[in-house]
C-alpha cells in the first residue's frame, strides 16, 4: 500500500474562476507519507490544497483519489476519505473542545447527528492521540492556540480520513507547539497510514518532517523531490527571492544580511560561543571580521553569513601558520577584539596566540 | 459533562415552560374584563363560548395569545438562522432590514388591493411579505459581498430598513383615508385583531418550517465551524446557505404579515437562549429559541396591552425596550473579547 500512489494529479490547473493561480500540476501522494508544499506567500499553496480537497473546482486536469476520479465522489463519500485542518482561527461560541472534535463524526452519524457509543469512543481516542484528553470539557474559545490546533487535528482524525490536508497548521504557534504538533502528526501518519498533504512556512520543519517537498513558484510546480535534494541554499534563496540574508540548507536556518563596511571589530571564534556575539554585532550594525574558524565548526555558517570576511581552516586540521598570519593582518586593522572562548585546544592553539598578540599590541580585548 | 449538559437543558426548558404557562394564564385573565384563574380553567376546559368572559377569552384573547406565542417563536428562530448564516450573533430580521422589506411589500399590496375593493387574504399577505423579505435579503447579501464587515453590514441593514419604512410611510400617506387607520396600526406592529383562521394559517406554516429547521440541525452544527469545514464534512454548503435564508425569510415573513414589524426579538432571544442553555448545540437551541421567543413576546404583549390600559402600546416599542439593551450588552461583551 505504501509504495503505490494514493492520490494522483495530472495536468491540474487550480485557481479562482477564470484566474489560474498554479498551472500544470502533476504529483502523486502515497499513504504513510508526508508531502509538503513550500513557496512564498501568495504563491498559491492554499489554492492547491483547497482544490485537492474539492473546495474549489479544478480549472483543468484531473485528480484520482484511491483509484477513482475526485469528481465522482459524493460529498458524503469524500468526507469519509479526506479531512482538513485549515489555517487561521475558527470562532466558536459555547462549544467544548470535545464537541468541536465530535463534529468530525459528521459523515458517520445519522440524520439528526446523534453520536453513538462508537462515535464517542472515536472522539475520546482522537483526543487521546493528540494528547488533549484533558481538554474534552473545556470551552474551545478558552484554550491556547497550540491546544486549538491539536483539537482541530483530533477533529480531522475523528473523520477517519485516508488523506489529511493541512494548510499551514503551525502558523500562530510558538516553536514548542510547532514541534509538538508536527511530532504528533508524524506519529499519526505512521499509525493510521495516512497520506498527508500540507503546506508549511518553516523550511527547517518542512525539511525534517517531509518525505517529499513540492516547491511552488511563479504559478507552477518548480521542483519536486526529497527535502535534501530540493532544499539547497541557493535554490531556497531563489524560491523565496531572498537577497537580504541567507539560508542554511543543512541546518535549515535563516540569517539576515550581514553588515558591510570597514570592520572595526575582530571576533576570535570557534565552538559556537561566538554566535550570540555575531548576532549582536549584526543588530548593532557593526561590521566585523571573524577567525580562525574551522569549516566544520557549528558557528562557521553564521560567521560566513554575517562577517565581512571569515578566516577559516579546513575541517579537522590544526590552524595553520598561514591562516594565523592572515587573521593577524586583519586583526591589526581593527580597534577592538572580542574573544568569547575561554578554552583552547591543540586544534586552535593559533587562536590563543592571536589573542595574546592582540593584548601585547595594546588592542582592546573583551570576551563579549 | 454529558449529564451536566442534559440537566442544564432540562432545567432551562422547564423554566421556560413554567414562564410560558404563567404568562399564558396571566394574559388570559388580564384586561378590561378581569377573569380569575379558576374561571379561566373552567372556560378553557369546557370550551364554553357563552357568557361575556367566555366570548372575550375565546374570540379575542386566546387568538391574540396564540399569535404572540407562535409568531414570537418564529421570529426568534428566524434570527437564529440569520446568525448562523452570517456567523455573527448581531444579525436578525429587524436589524438587517428584512422585516422592513416585508412590511413595505405588504403595505403596497394592501393598498393596491384595498383600492380595488378586494379584502386581502392572509395567504396573499404572507406571499407579499415573503417576497419583500427575499428582496431585502438580496440587498443585504449584495452589501455583505461588498463590505465583509459585520458592523458595517448591520449599519447597512438599518439603512435598508429606514428606506423601506420611509417608502411605506409615503405609501400610507397617499392611501385612501379609510385604509389608513387599519394600515397604520399594522405598520407599528401588534398582535391584536387575530382570528382563528389566522391562527390556523400561521400555525400550519410555522409548524412545517420548524420541522424542516429541526431536520437541518445537523448541518447547522457543522456550519458553526465555518464554511470550509462544513464543506469538508460533506455539507452541500450552497444549498444549505440558501435554505437558511429561505427558512428564515418564511418565518419572519409570517410574523410581518400577521403582526407587522416586531423589533429585536430575533437578536435578543437567541442570545438569551445561549446564555440560559449554555450550549451551541442546534438541537437544543432551536426549540429553546422558539420557546424563548414565545415567552418574550407573550410577556411584551401583556405589557403592551395592560400597562397603560385602555391605551395600547405597539408591540415593537415594548420589545425594543427589553430587546435593545440585550443587544447593546452583547456588543459590549463582544468588543471586550475581541
Amino acid at each position: 500500500m505504501k509504495n503505490t500512489s494514493y492520490l494522483c494529479a495530472q495536468n491540474v490547473t487550480v485557481g479562482y474562476g477564470a484566474r489560474a493561480v498554479v498551472e500544470n500540476i502533476a504529483l502523486s501522494l502515497r499513504r504513510g507519507c508526508i508531502t509538503t508544499l513550500i513557496g512564498a506567500n501568495g504563491s498559491g499553496k492554499s489554492t492547491i490544497l483547497k482544490s485537492f480537497a474539492r473546495q474549489l473546482p479544478l480549472l483543468d486536469g484531473e485528480i484520482t483519489l484511491g483509484g477513482r476520479l475526485l469528481g465522482r465522489y459524493t460529498a458524503a463519500e469524500l468526507a469519509r476519505k479526506t479531512a482538513m485542518v485549515m489555517t487561521g482561527r475558527i470562532h466558536t461560541e459555547l462549544m467544548t473542545c470535545g464537541e468541536v472534535v465530535a463534529t468530525g463524526r459528521y459523515p458517520y452519524t445519522g440524520r439528526m447527528g446523534f453520536l453513538s457509543a462508537l462515535d464517542k469512543e472515536n472522539v475520546r481516542q482522537a483526543l487521546d492521540m493528540v494528547q488533549a484528553k484533558e481538554l474534552a470539557d473545556i470551552p474551545f474559545e478558552d484554550v491556547s492556540d497550540g491546544q486549538r490546533q491539536r483539537v482541530m487535528l483530533a477533529r480531522a482524525i475523528c473523520q477517519e480520513p485516508e488523506l489529511l490536508i493541512l494548510d499551514e497548521p503551525t502558523s500562530f504557534l510558538d516553536i514548542r507547539h510547532k514541534l509538538e504538533l508536527l511530532s504528533i502528526l508524524e506519529e499519526l501518519v505512521r499509525q493510521k497510514n495516512l497520506a498527508v498533504f500540507m503546506s508549511l512556512h518553516e523550511l527547517d520543519l518542512a525539511q525534517k518532517i517531509s518525505d517529499t517537498v513540492i516547491c511552488i513558484k511563479d504559478g507552477r510546480v518548480d521542483r519536486v523531490g526529497a527535502p535534501e535534494e530540493v532544499l539547497e541554499a541557493s535554490y531556497i534563496a531563489k524560491l523565496y527571492g531572498i537577497d537580504k540574508g541567507s539560508y542554511h540548507a543543512q541546518l535549515g536556518f535563516l540569517e539576515l544580511e550581514g553588515v558591510n563596511g570597514k570592520p572595526e571589530v575582530f571576533v576570535i571564534g570557534g565552538g559556537g560561543q561566538a554566535i550570540p556575539v555575531y548576532h549582536r554585532l549584526q543588530r548593532q550594525h557593526v561590521a566585523f571580521y571573524a577567525g580562525v574558524i574551522h569549516q566544520n565548526d557549528i558557528e562557521y555558517p553564521v560567521a560566513k553569513a554575517l562577517a565581512v570576511k571569515v578566516v577559516s581552516e579546513q575541517a579537522f586540521e590544526p590552524v595553520s601558520a598561514a591562516r594565523a598570519q592572515e587573521a593577524w593582518q586583519l586583526l591589526c586593522t581593527c580597534r577592538r577584539v572580542i574573544c568569547p572562548a575561554a578554552q583552547f585546544g591543540t586544534g586552535n592553539m593559533e587562536n590563543y596566540r592571536l589573542l595574546a598578540r592582540a593584548r601585547e599590541a595594546g588592542i582592546a580585548v573583551s570576551n563579549s | 459533562m454529558q449529564k451536566k449538559y442534559f440537566i442544564r437543558c432540562a432545567a432551562a426548558f422547564i423554566l421556560l415552560a413554567v414562564l410560558l404557562l404563567i404568562f399564558f394564564v396571566w394574559s388570559v385573565g388580564a384586561g378590561s374584563v378581569s377573569v380569575p384563574p379558576r374561571e379561566i380553567v373552567a372556560i378553557l376546559l369546557k370550551r364554553v363560548g357563552d357568557g361575556t368572559a367566555g366570548r372575550i377569552i375565546w374570540d379575542i384573547r386566546l387568538p391574540r395569545i396564540l399569535a404572540a406565542v407562535l409568531l414570537g417563536g418564529a421570529l426568534a428562530v428566524s434570527g437564529y438562522l440569520l446568525q448562523t448564516f452570517f456567523h455573527n450573533p448581531i444579525a436578525g430580521p429587524f436589524v438587517l432590514g428584512i422585516s422592513s422589506g416585508a412590511k413595505l411589500t405588504v403595505a403596497l399590496t394592501m393598498i393596491a388591493l384595498l383600492e380595488r375593493g378586494i379584502a386581502i387574504s392572509s395567504a396573499a399577505m404572507m406571499l407579499a411579505a415573503f417576497f419583500g423579505s427575499m428582496i431585502a435579503i438580496g440587498f443585504v447579501l449584495l452589501a455583505a459581498n461588498q463590505l465583509g464587515n459585520m458592523s458595517m453590514l448591520v449599519v447597512c441593514g438599518v439603512m435598508i430598513g429606514y428606506i423601506c419604512s420611509a417608502v411605506t410611510d409615503f405609501a400610507v400617506t397617499f392611501a385612501d383615508d379609510s385604509n389608513i387607520v387599519n394600515l397604520h396600526n399594522w405598520s407599528l406592529g401588534s398582535f391584536s385583531g387575530m382570528n382563528w383562521t389566522h391562527i390556523q394559517m400561521m400555525a400550519a406554516v410555522i409548524f412545517v418550517t420548524m420541522a424542516i429547521v429541526i431536520l437541518l440541525s445537523k448541518p447547522i452544527g457543522a456550519y458553526q465551524l465555518g464554511e470550509a469545514y462544513a464543506a469538508n464534512m460533506g455539507v452541500n454548503v450552497r444549498l444549505f446557505r440558501a435554505m437558511l435564508l429561505v427558512l428564515s425569510g418564511v418565518l419572519s415573513a409570517c410574523v410581518t404579515a400577521f403582526a407587522g414589524p416586531v423589533s429585536f426579538v430575533g437578536i435578543a432571544v437567541p442570545h438569551l437562549a445561549r446564555a440560559l442553555f449554555h450550549t451551541s448545540r442546534p438541537l437544543a437551541l432551536i426549540p429553546a429559541c422558539f420557546l424563548g421567543g414565545s415567552v418574550f413576546c407573550l410577556a411584551c404583549d401583556l405589557i403592551a396591552r395592560t400597562l397603560f390600559a385602555p391605551t395600547e402600546l405597539s408591540i415593537g416599542s415594548v420589545t425594543a425596550v427589553f430587546g435593545a439593551p440585550v443587544v447593546i450588552c452583547m456588543m459590549v461583551k463582544k468588543r471586550k473579547l475581541g
